[in-house]
């Protein structure tokens, strides 16, 4: 593959013994911007100290633009790391901090003071040069330690779970600036998370790893809207998970018992007749009507679910629904102020009906959902 | 432990306990020094109440300049050998596994349950011309005759490495436990060999524990008497015997003031010294 630029191939790491990853096979494209997104423990981390030589692998192999990295310790791989701790050098300024790497590389005079003024340019910290670490807040903290890794201009930046310690506000600031940055350089970026909105937001693609494996690798949209198991549908958003009967077993879709009703899927995919499938239904692709309000959509009508309403969360902007089918599962729905239902006026133990546009199910293999 | 209230009685106790050793265990002594070095020397009393500065004169004959010269040398050698011995072993006790650091600390730490003067006994043993050194060594058949160990200036370093490098160790086990090994990750991602992670972030980063365990060595080193008299036979002075010469054997008690008196006040202007190097450098480090 030719905008390959890593290639991960078997990759396992063992710690004494247990495996906290196994079997990664991963291609990371030239000038993307990929997130390891999972859950704590779920082996992204280690991914990533795999691929930037902090660790040392188990199993399997790194080839960085075709040249095998397992022998390559870290001080000589071409890339450079963002840690969580932003791990700068207290004893060394701003200044020193960022020309660490290039002086090793032996860049001198005026030489190595433009690279580092660039670099603290493009981190907008150009002023602070002569400051140290301890006198700097969290969010300069961490754009000098993003200049640090950007000036020995690597193939391939690694970012730690950078964000983690900043307030919400400045996060969101600095997603936005990350995107942009990496946008500009088009340096392939390596992103861990555990927040599954930073992870949409900011990727080009996103790995979803659970328990030392990738579940799932795919664009932001199709992770979010066509989740390939039910750990990716319930880690990335909330999901509601509507168990159902497999019927029968057409070429263009899938018939359905689903709340004690005959249900048409539309997408085609493959379930064994008489298996148990789950419906995966996002809380914003839910509709819920009054019962007067549905005999005014006689489309709705035969496929709606009848549900009662549990709980009312107003937010602003929208409403979000704790509803309880007939059969008892619990479903959480998002209605929107919009000018198709500008009030949104619900009690609690009202009686409704859910529904959704056609097709807009998932389908998931049924898994024990506890 | 929460410090105690101003003005509630524990703490005003403590503190007047502490003031008062201060008061009669060091200020006093050492005052009484200061004044004494300041008299002239009696006939039948050790002092007599008469002014004179010819104690400090008589400090600037040639031998005592050697004499406080070779002081420092011996010193300065056995700081540098603690130095070098002691930071691989602080090291190795800092990077040790948590279950075993305990244990390796408190092997630095059981010397100090024997008197150092015992210890010191014991060294004059293992050096001796008949002693276990010698006696191991020819039994290895490594030697034919008995080495002249004892009573030479390599045995009284050896008796001043040996009592002091704990407290090399220790300071420097505390700069290393709690230098963050996170730093080492990122200095190696940009790019630092072994060579350079030592040189650029693991050395300056212990500086103030290495400085701290030189003074704990360099400083006492001057005035263990008892180590050049055991060990080098007394032909080998230093500050220490000086002072305990003049008191105890010429009794000549306003001399062994002056000497006192220089000594404390070169001590003195080391920590000094010191104590302004770590303000410029927490200064400079503010708010870390």
């Amino acid at each position: 593959m030719s905008d390959s630029i890593l290639q991960i191939r078997g990759l396992g790491k063992a710690f004494g013994g247990d495996w906290v990853l196994e079997g990664i096979d991963l291609d990371i494209r030239r000038g993307e911007f990929l997130t390891l997104l999972g859950p704590s423990g779920c082996g992204k981390t280690t991914l990533l100290r795999l691929i930037a030589g902090l660790e040392t692998v188990s199993a399997g192999s790194l080839h960085l633009q075709g040249r095998d990295l397992t022998p390559i310790p870290a001080e000589r791989r071409p890339v450079n790391t963002v840690f969580q701790s932003y791990a700068l050098f207290p004893h060394l300024t701003v200044f020193e901090n960022v020309a660490f790497g290039p002086r090793l590389q032996g860049v001198k005079g005026a030489e190595l003071r433009r690279r580092v003024a660039d670099a603290l340019e493009t981190v907008k910290l150009g002023e602070l040069a002569a400051r140290r670490p301890g006198q700097l807040s969290g969010g300069q903290q961490q754009r000098v330690a993003i200049a640090r890794a950007l000036v020995n201009q690597p193939l391939m930046l690694l970012l730690d779970e950078p964000l983690s310690a900043l307030d919400y506000k400045l996060r969101k600031q600095m997603q936005l600036e990350l995107k942009q940055l990496q946008r500009r350089l088009g340096i392939t970026f390596v992103f861990v998370t555990h927040d599954q909105e930073e992870a949409l937001s900011m990727s080009d693609r996103v790995a979803v790893m659970n328990a030392g494996r990738i579940e799932q690798l795919d664009t932001p949209r199709r992770v979010y809207e066509d989740p390939a198991s039910l750990f990716v549908a319930r880690f990335v958003g909330e999901a509601n998970l509507l168990p159902a009967r497999v019927l029968e077993q057409r070429p263009d879709g899938l018939s359905l018992e689903l709340e004690g009703k005959p249900f048409e899927a539309a997408r085609p995919q493959r379930f064994e007749p008489g298996g148990r499938v789950h419906l995966l239904l996002r809380p914003e692709d839910l509709d819920v009507w009054s019962p007067e309000e549905l005999r005014r959509q006689p489309e709705y009508q035969a496929r709606a679910l009848a549900a009662t309403v549990e709980e009312v969360i107003y937010k602003g902007a929208e409403v979000d629904l704790l509803v309880r089918l007939e059969s008892g599962v619990q479903v959480a729905a998002t209605a929107f102020f919009d000018e198709e239902d500008p009030t949104l006026e619900y009690q609690r133990g009202e009686r409704v009906f859910v529904t959704w546009p056609a097709g807009w199910e998932v389908l998931l293999p049924f898994e024990d959902a506890s | 432990m929460r410090p105690a209230p101003r003005g509630s009685l524990f703490r005003n106790a403590t503190l007047a306990v502490i003031w008062l050793w201060l008061l009669v265990f060091v200020l006093a002594p050492t005052a009484m020094v200061a004044v004494a070095s300041l008299l002239e020397r009696g006939t039948d009393q050790f002092v007599t109440a008469a002014f004179s500065l010819e104690s400090f004169a008589r400090l600037f004959d040639p031998l005592y300049f050697q004499v406080f010269w070779n002081s420092i040398y011996l010193a300065g050698v056995t700081t540098g050998l603690c130095l070098l011995a002691g930071y691989p072993f602080a090291w190795l006790i800092a990077r040790a596994p948590g279950r075993i650091r305990p244990l390796l600390l408190l092997l630095v730490i059981v010397p100090f349950w024997t008197s150092s003067l015992i210890r010191t006994y014991a060294m004059v043993i293992i050096l001796k011309a008949n002693g276990l050194l010698n006696g191991l060594l020819l039994w290895f058949g490594a030697i034919d005759q008995p080495l002249m160990l004892l009573y030479t200036e390599a045995a009284v370093i050896a008796g001043l490495v040996y009592s002091l490098l704990p407290f090399m160790i220790l300071p420097l086990y505390a700069a290393m436990e709690r230098l963050d090994l996170r730093l080492l990750e990122a200095a190696r991602d940009l790019g630092a060999g072994r060579t350079a992670l030592f040189l650029r972030v693991v050395f300056p980063l212990t500086l103030p524990g290495m400085i701290a365990g030189c003074m704990l060595v360099f400083l006492p080193a001057l005035g263990l008497f008892y180590i050049p008299d055991l060990l080098g036979g007394a032909k080998i002075l230093l500050l220490g015997n000086l002072i305990k010469d003049q008191f105890l054997a010429a009794r000549d008690w306003p001399f062994g003031s002056a000497v006192s008196v220089v000594l404390l006040l070169f001590m003195a202007l080391f920590l000094l010294a010191l104590v302004y190097v770590r303000r410029r450098r927490a200064d400079a480090e503010a708010a870390l």
